[in-house]
């Protein structure tokens, strides 16, 4: 069955719309965790910190860069769906502002990995 | 609409809908500020290896970060769950179900909000 997408190249539109859906419900799925854990610094330095070795595992660092990702890619796509809905002649520069956004998404995304992954490199 | 443009459409003909494609812009603007500056806050001008209790006490003693981090919150948590709610209008047809979908995204508006918010407003460091 995987053999019959072979070759298929997945026009841009529908790229960049399933990417969004997809970094979007990730991105709030994690946003549930992240209300959990800053909900339990209240109850003090003790719980708290000793829950951050989730954050600090090797495994979350690499899950972290996944979630950067997914953050980065649905800020730089979401600006191009602004452009093209209010610049009457966006339509016209859809490829443009297709790769456009993918490169405002590596401009940011390489140089945050690799200060995390040299930080997370520090820390083994 | 014509049939070259690629976004959502503007939606005609319901209020509700209306103005849930003009926040999810506002929103959508507010956010790439708001989560990019808080990602770059927490990874590359620190790294995850900083925060802790003591990191999180510092940063909130600040109310300019207290603010901050409470309309990150909002804006998150609001324009996450309306596309939660569109995507239940894509993939659950049934009738049922869909009034279960968006029961549980009132839910997680109130509990996440009411537990961000307590969060936020009551921290006191010891």
């Amino acid at each position: 069955m995987v053999s019959s997408y072979r070759g298929y190249r997945a026009p841009q539109g529908m790229l960049s719309w399933a990417l969004h859906r997809l970094t979007g419900l990730g991105v709030l799925l994690f946003l549930f965790l992240h209300i959990i854990d800053i909900f339990l610094v209240g109850y003090g330095p003790e719980l708290f910190d000793e829950l951050l070795f989730i954050y600090h595992h090797p495994a979350f660092v690499v899950g972290q860069l996944a979630l950067i990702a997914s953050v980065y890619y649905h800020a730089a796509n979401g600006i191009r769906i602004i452009i093209v809905d209010f610049w009457s002649k966006g339509y016209k520069y859809e490829s443009q502002l297709f790769y456009g956004a993918m490169a405002v998404f590596f401009l940011f995304f390489i140089p945050t990995a690799i200060i995390m992954l040299n930080a997370l490199l520090n820390e083994l | 609409m014509s049939s070259n443009r690629v976004g959502r459409e503007k939606p005609v003909g319901s209020n509700f809908e209306l103005y849930s494609w003009y926040f999810f812009r506002i929103s959508g603007i507010m956010l790439v500020f708001l989560a990019v500056i808080h990602v770059m806050v927490m990874h590359v001008f620190n790294t995850a290896f900083d925060i802790d209790y003591d990191f999180v006490a510092a940063r909130w003693e600040s109310p300019f970060w207290r603010m901050f981090d409470w309309l990150l919150l909002i804006m998150a948590l609001t324009h996450g769950l309306n596309g939660a709610r569109i995507a239940i209008d894509d993939y659950v047809q049934s009738a049922g179900w869909r009034v279960v979908g968006y029961s549980a995204i009132l839910i997680a508006l109130l509990i996440f909000g009411v537990m961000g918010t307590l969060a936020i407003v009551t921290f006191e460091p010891q």
